[in-house]
Order: C-alpha cells, then structure tokens, then sequence
C-alpha cells in the first residue's frame, strides 16, 4: 500500500489534515591540503502530520511511515489542536488552507550520480594542488556537498503536490598567515549554491579557482587595513546577497512582524502600516521573490503547506508593496504575501522562509559605477554579518577590499568593513548593475524559528554603489 | 531506546565481514515543542527522530553513511543493510585516510538518565496561566534525548536525558523585553513560578521612557547571559587545534605573540559538570576538564582525533568541530549584590545578540544588546536604553578594560535545536567592563 493509501486510512475526522513526507539524501565531498576527507553520505526520511480542528492546530512527526505510525501521530497531531484550540493566536479554523495539485523536479543537464565518484574526488585533487602557491599558504581546502529533496505534500481534501529538488553547494578557501595576521579568501563564502546538476560547477567556475583565490589571499596579506571614514563602496553580488538578505529578507518576513519570533531571531522594524506606502530605498530599489528562476537554490513550484509559488515584487522603485509570509501569516496580518511557508525537514513545522529574494538588474556597468566613485571602496566576498533584532542596525565584513580613487580601482585593503541602519541605507542605493554584474547566489544556512530549523535561500544581484557609508578595517 | 540502539548495534555486528571495522553513532529525541506568540500558542506538536550515522573502516580508508532509523526492526535492518552495500562500493574509490582514528580499546560506559518530567501541557498551563495579561513569547521544549557509539570490537556507550527547557520573553512593546528561561530535569513549579514572577518585576523597569545613547566608551555590566555570547563567538574558532595550527584561530595573538587576557581568566572546557555526552563518536572519552585559558594566558587546545593524529598530538575527545560543549570560567570577587554599586554609571546589558567577528586576528567582535539593557546612574537603574551595536576586542574586554568577574556564576543550558535539541550549557560569571566600545 502506498504512502497517499496509508495517509487516507490514518488521517483523523478533523477540519483539515495534512502529511508532509520528506526525504532528503546528502553526499559530502571534501578535500584539505591536497588530502582527500572521509567520503560521507547522509539520508533524512519522516513525516510530519499537521492537523487543524476546533480552531487549534497541532502536528507530530515520526521516521516511521507504517500506517499505525501515522495513525498515531496523526492522534497526537489532533490531540494538540483540541488541547490548544481555544488558547491559540489565531483560529485557525477560519484560515482556509490550500488542497492543489503539482509538482516541480529540477532541471539539470548532467545528474550528480553520473559522474564517477573517481572523477568527482579527482576534480577536488586538481584544484587543491594548485592552491598552495607560497609557504606563507597555511590551509586550503575544497569540498562539493550534492543534496536531493523529495517532498510529497498530501491532504485529505485532495491535495497533492510532489517536488524534487537537486542542490550543489561548492565551496574552496586558502588562507595566508604571516605572523599573527591570516587572511582568508573563498569562493563567495558558500554563496555559489545553485539547484542543478555538475554542469553548475561549471556554470560558477569552480575549475581553475583556487590558483585565483590563492594569489588573491597572498596580495591580501601584505596589504594596508582598509581606511576608516565616511565614503562610497560598491558592493560586489557576493556581499549583495548577505546585505539583501539580512537587511530586506527577514525584514519583511510575516512572522518576524507578527512577533512569532521576538524570542529567537527577533523582530522588525517594518510594520504592518507600511506595505503599499513605505519608501524602504531609492527610485533604483527593485526587490522580487521570484521563486521561478532555473537553477536559483531556493527555486519551488509551490510552498510546504501546498500554496502556489509565484514571483511578485516586494519592493517597487524604492516602495515597499508586500510581504513575504504563507498562507496562515497572510491571513492573521491582513497583508498581501507570498508562498513561503517553508520547514528544513520533516521533522520541524513550516514558517515563514525567504527564499529567493533578488535585487533586480539595473541599467549601469561595473566600470559606470566605479567611475562615479570619487573616494571609496570596493567590496567583495562577505565574511561577517551582524544585525539588530529588529533588522535595522547592520554590520557587515568582506573578504576583498579594493580602494576606489577619482573613479578608478587603486590597492587592496584588509578586512573592510561598513555598517549602517537598514531604514536609511537603501536610500543611500545611488547605482544599480546591469545584467554584466548580476550574478544567481545563494545561501544553504540560515537558522531561525523554535524550534530551530536551517534553510535554504537563494539571492541574484548585480553590483551596487552606495553613497556616504560609514567604512572601516581592522586593527 | 538503549535496548533497541543495542538491538541496532547487533545487527550491524552481523554485517560487517572480513577485516572490516565499523563505527556507529546513534542521535534522537522524543520532543514536544509549543511555541507562543502573545501568551498564545503559534504551534504545538511532536517530533520522534533518530538517525545513525555508520564509519565502515577496512585498513585505512573509510567511507560513512547516517540513516534515520524508524524504530520498527524490520524495516530499520533493510535500511542497515542498503547501506552497507553502499558503504562497501564506495570503500574500493576512496583513497587511504592518513588521519584515520578511532578506540580501539573497549571502554563501555552509561548515563542514564530518570524521566520525571510532567507533560508540557501542564508545563503550558503554568506558562500560560503565569504570564497571563502579559505579552509572552518563546518556546516549551521538552523530551526525551538519546545518544549511543557502538562499534564492530564491542564497544557501547549511551547516553540519554529526560530534560525541559522553556524559553521565554515578556515583552513591554517593540524591542522591549525581558529574557528569561528555565531548563532543567525536574520541573519545580514554585520555581518556575519565582522566575516568571521575577520578569515581571524587571519588565515594570522597561515602561519607562527609553533613552539613547551617543557611540562611545562606556562602563558595562554584562550579565552572565550577555557574557556568554562574547565567550561562545570565541568558542567559534578560537580554542581548537586545527584553527590553533592553521592559524585561524582568533586567538591567534595569544599563541604567536604571547598577548594575554587578564590573569584572573580561567577558561575550562567543564565536561564533568556539563549535560552532554561525555564521549565522542569515535569511542574516545572526554576528559572531566580541558584548561583552555588559565591565569590569562593559552593553555590547553580543543583536540578532535583527527587534529591528533594530523599534528601528533594527544586527543582529548573534543568532537570534530573542536568547540566547547561545556565551556566553564571561573568567576571573580564582585558579589553579585554589589554590580550596580559598583556599575556607578554606565550600562547594564541583559543580553548580547547576534555577534560575529569584525577582525578575527584581533579577536575583535562585533555584535548588538538585545532585550533589557539599561542605563544606570549613581548605582540606581534609571531608564531602559535603546539598542546600541559595539566592536570589540576579547583582549580589552576580558583583558586590559576588565574590571571584575561577579563571585556568582549562572548555568545556562543551550536552548537551540538544529537538528536536535542541544545538550550545551556554560557555567559563567557576570563581567563588570570599563571603556567598552558603542559604534552605532
């Protein structure tokens, strides 16, 4: 008997049920200082049943799909609506849930398991022996971590949705030391994470690398800190998506607003008051949740309680117009949203979840903008982040600092960094990239929620200038 | 679920063959987690995870697998199996680990600990009823954790807990709240009660009007919460063996050039009075202490078996990611009585949030205060204070600006569950700090 056949027999005779089976498989490939690291595979399987009854919601989870299993949990589920109904934020028997059909796989060229484990570790060989290029090379590494997720949503009003989704994370970083002073220099942190197959190691330029990012770090470690003052940057796509992500994603995450999280990852300073009215940055600020994009990471046809995932800006020419938040965060704030309600596993209930948040293209080169910058920096590759729990106050750290003189790029710095208040900062947004810039990142580790759970998102920008930011490097 | 992980560790004996060796580490829960927003329940339900993650050794190469185990014998020894003829395909491509290491002498241990847990629905009754009329926020967890090794020469270690642990802030309005928790294994109701009656009484603090302060050097309190965020980014990278000799650690001015911290730090990695495991998963011990800093200066690294045998150096059962579990500091001679007194005026900082280093080899940070932070004149708390962001140095802050550590320390045990409710806590002090840095 199937899972959907065993789901239909267990569920309870309650308003609304649903199962959410996921199986997730894992296979880490990694190399440090030319020597090959354990080979370790890693799979996930459960379910999780939701139940909404009474006006109260509860949910159990268990690896066990036997029909009892479900049936069992499926009591548990019920037994917390009832035992919550009446002690809830919502009544969440007025919420009407989503009972579609669908289903997603990720496209890709050339399937993880058809090229030879052999090739694979040789691949990660051949970039590692090219990386330590000096002495003053102290570490270097290289790894590829290749992940398939099946997610089979099911309710008892016939809703059925069946996604696969086929992730790569590359990541390589050398570090230099001299003395007590080490710098590191990565590929884009682990910002390079796509849907796809081995064709997207191509499509980031993983082969050839690590010779770069060698040469770079070397340059880094005899250069001056980067100058404290305040100044233009340009921010390079590989610190855009940490900036977009912590300073506009969870920002206008529904449940951040509602206060759901004001114990853990926290609030915001956006208000319910403001969508369709605010001006979060300049006339040049044009942010989509585009869940649509080929190969983005964080790319779906519906969210995990079944709703239809379609793009829509958030932000249009500098005016905040919607939210990100599911269908349940939707209709207890009275906002337009988007199909995000997401969970990182079987095991955890979804909440609301960015996904793929980008800052769309602009009309200006890299060069362009550079050259409208008088005194300044450039930055790329961010190591660091921080900010308020209210996701105003920011801090941020790069890998790569370059300095910009009279509109041309002059030495290196170290270790730049910059902070600002989000409110203000994107109106500070002075020059945008065109399509030459813009690069598909990602990111595959962002923590939130109680109980705690792991996402994935994804984030596409070009190049940035921002006027009158306030920098400086480390000591 | 012991029995049944031995159950599971007699199957595996049965598949392995020849010269192989075999390494089994075991990891689940039973958890219930209620979730609220407004005194009110966001979510409520029930998780039942375990997985086993399996090391196939033979010589010296290794490949692993982790498989969640359903609980049911038939279908998990199907699951097993599959895997194993998966782990003996890949072992032929892998090439020889030269950092390969595990037991090899048998050493069986066992914690096991009592269920006297009452249901979290009574745990949410009291939350509930407690908090009533006030703007509660957090999260009950509570359950069941287990974690077993078992390997192909006999070997078997287990672990297991029946703990709680609410989370939990009253908020005043916007960012204005009082952070408080409660964790343990035997729930107290007239403890739980205080605690809750004790938010309350700081959160009258917060209605009055804030105030703002200008980025500059300020006199802190940083209570034993706030400082063990500050301790915890150290905790990062700053105390392992790899990160020592691949000289990435932020402490990396204490093991080249000497720099010290004041010589009233005394930094342990506190096994033996922590809630964790006290094995790793390649069936080595942990010691009941590892001195990280003492009297100020560098003393003992965080070595995982694999940093051991990669620098020829003793382990000392530190998990792969060389990371205190059960990070312990010693506290001073300021009795907690004393802090405003002795505060005079500057700030008191509840809670740090959300740091990252601004300048690793300076061990500088950055981070925000979050929650109740409040400004003090004279000894007296006067008005709760706007968040400020700070960047600083673990060399000013626990080092030349370090005024002194509270003779009271606080056990606080890890609330956070990435993939798993955790079993990490720090026993640490509170720390009285002049001339710390606000930028913003």
């Amino acid at each position: 008997m199937n899972l959907e056949q065993r789901f239909k027999n267990a569920a309870p005779k309650v308003e609304f049920c649903s199962l959410r089976f996921v199986e997730e498989t894992h296979e880490g490939l990694g190399i440090r200082q030319d020597v090959v690291q354990p080979v370790r595979t890693y799979t996930d399987a459960g379910v999780m049943i939701t139940v909404i009854d009474r006006g109260g919601i509860g949910y159990a989870a268990t690896p066990d799909l036997s029909e009892s299993s479900l049936r069992e949990a499926a009591g548990r589920a019920r037994d917390w609506a009832h035992r919550t109904a009446d002690r809830c934020v919502t009544d969440f028997s007025k919420i009407p849930m989503p009972h579609l059909q669908g289903n997603y796989r990720t496209p890709e060229v050339e399937p993880w398991e058809s090229v030879p484990l052999k090739d694979k570790i040789d691949l990660l060989r051949e970039e590692s022996k090219t990386m330590q290029t000096d002495d003053k090379i102290v570490d270097w590494d290289a790894s590829i971590s290749y992940g398939t997720r099946h997610c089979l949503y099911l309710t008892t009003d016939g809703g059925q949705v069946d996604q696969t989704f086929r992730f790569i994370v590359p990541a390589m970083s050398v570090t230099a030391n001299e003395g007590s002073d080490s710098v590191t220099r990565s590929l884009g942190g682990r910002g390079y994470c796509r849907q796809g197959g081995f064709e997207v190691l191509d499509t980031v330029g993983f082969r050839g690398t690590g010779v770069e990012l060698a040469d770079e770090a070397l340059q880094l470690l005899v250069a001056p800190n980067c100058p404290t003052g305040e100044m233009d940057i340009v921010l390079a796509p590989d610190q855009m998506i940490l900036q977009i992500h912590e300073s506009i994603g969870h920002p206008l995450e529904l449940d951040r607003i509602l206060g759901d999280e004001r114990n853990y990852a926290g609030r915001s300073f956006v208000t319910l008051d403001m969508f369709g009215s605010y001006r979060y940055g300049s006339d040049l600020l044009n942010i989509t949740y585009d869940p649509s994009r080929d190969y983005q990471f964080a790319t779906y046809r519906f969210d995990d309680e079944g709703a239809p995932a379609e793009r829509a800006h958030l932000i249009e020419d500098g005016i905040l117009v919607r939210a990100l938040g599911g269908v349940i965060s939707q209709a207890r704030a009275g906002v337009p949203g988007v199909a995000n309600s997401r969970a990182n596993s079987w095991d955890r209930p979804p909440i609301d979840r960015m996904a793929n948040v980008n800052l769309e293209p602009g009309d200006q080169s890299l060069d362009e903008l550079i050259s409208r910058v008088e005194n300044g920096v450039y930055m790329k590759t961010n190591v660091s982040w921080s900010i308020d729990d209210s996701r105003n106050k920011f801090q941020f750290g790069c890998e790569w600092g370059q300095r910009i003189e009279n509109g041309k790029l002059t030495n290196l710095v170290q270790k730049p960094n910059y902070r600002g208040v989000s409110a203000t900062f994107w109106r500070s947004l002075a020059g945008v990239g065109n399509e030459d810039s813009f690069e598909v990142l990602g990111t595959p580790n962002c923590g939130k929620g109680e109980p705690s759970q792991v996402a994935r998102a994804g984030h596409a920008a070009p190049a940035c200038l921002f006027q009158n930011v306030s920098v400086f490097g480390g000591e | 679920m012991q029995e049944y992980f031995y159950e599971i560790a007699r199957t595996l004996d049965g598949l392995i063959a020849g010269n192989e060796v075999y390494l089994a580490a075991m990891s689940g829960e039973e958890s219930d987690f209620i979730r609220l927003n407004g005194n009110k329940v966001r979510q409520a339900g029930t998780t039942k995870q375990c997985n086993v993650g399996i090391d196939l050794i033979e010589g010296d190469r290794v490949a692993g697998t982790s498989v969640t185990l359903s609980g049911e014998p038939a279908i998990d020894e199907v699951r097993l199996a599959t895997a194993f003829v998966k782990l003996r395909e890949t072992l032929p491509h892998v090439p020889a680990d030269p950092y390969l290491s595990y037991a090899t002498e048998v050493l069986s241990t066992e914690t096991v600990g009592e269920d006297r847990l009452p249901s979290s629905a009574n745990m949410l009754d009291e939350l509930q009823s407690g908090a009533e009329g006030m703007d509660a926020v957090g999260l009950i967890a509570s359950g069941a954790i287990h974690a077993g090794f078992a390997n192909s020469l006999g070997q078997r270690n287990w672990f297991s807990s029946h703990s709680f642990n609410v989370d939990w802030s009253l908020y005043h309005e916007a960012d204005k709240a009082v952070k408080s928790g409660y964790a343990g294994f035997e729930w107290e109701a007239g403890e739980f009660a205080r605690r809750i009656a004790e938010s309350r009484e700081r959160l009258a603090i917060l209605k009055r009007p804030s105030r703002t302060i200008d980025p500059g050097e300020y006199r802190v309190y940083l209570t034993p919460a706030a400082l063990s965020e500050f301790l915890g980014t150290i905790g990062w990278a700053g105390f392992g063996m790899k990160a020592r000799q691949t000289k990435q650690s932020s402490l990396i001015r204490m093991i080249e050039d000497g720099a010290t911290l004041d010589p009233r730090i005394l930094l342990r990695e506190n096994t033996g009075e922590g809630v964790g495991r006290n094995f790793d998963f390649n069936g080595f011990q942990k010691p009941d202490e590892v001195r990280l800093i003492d009297g100020g200066k560098i003393a003992d690294a965080l070595v995982s078996v694999r940093s051991a045998k990669e620098y020829g150096v003793p382990s000392n059962g530190a998990d792969d990611w060389e990371s205190p579990s059960s990070l312990d500091m010693a506290g001073g001679e300021l009795p907690l009585g004393k802090v405003l007194e002795e505060l005079g005026t500057g700030v008191y900082v509840s809670n740090l949030w959300y740091m990252n280093y601004s300048d690793p080899s300076a061990c500088r940070m950055t981070g925000m205060t979050r929650f109740a932070t409040l400004w003090v004149e004279d000894g007296k708390i006067i008005a709760p204070l706007n968040v400020m962001r700070f960047d600083e140095s673990a060399y000013r802050v626990l080092g030349e600006n370090l005024v002194d550590l509270t003779r009271e320390r606080e056990f606080i045990v890890d609330s956070e569950s990435y993939g798993g409710r955790s079993t990490q806590s720090v026993r640490v002090p509170g720390a009285l700090v002049d001339k710390f840095r606000f930028t913003l």
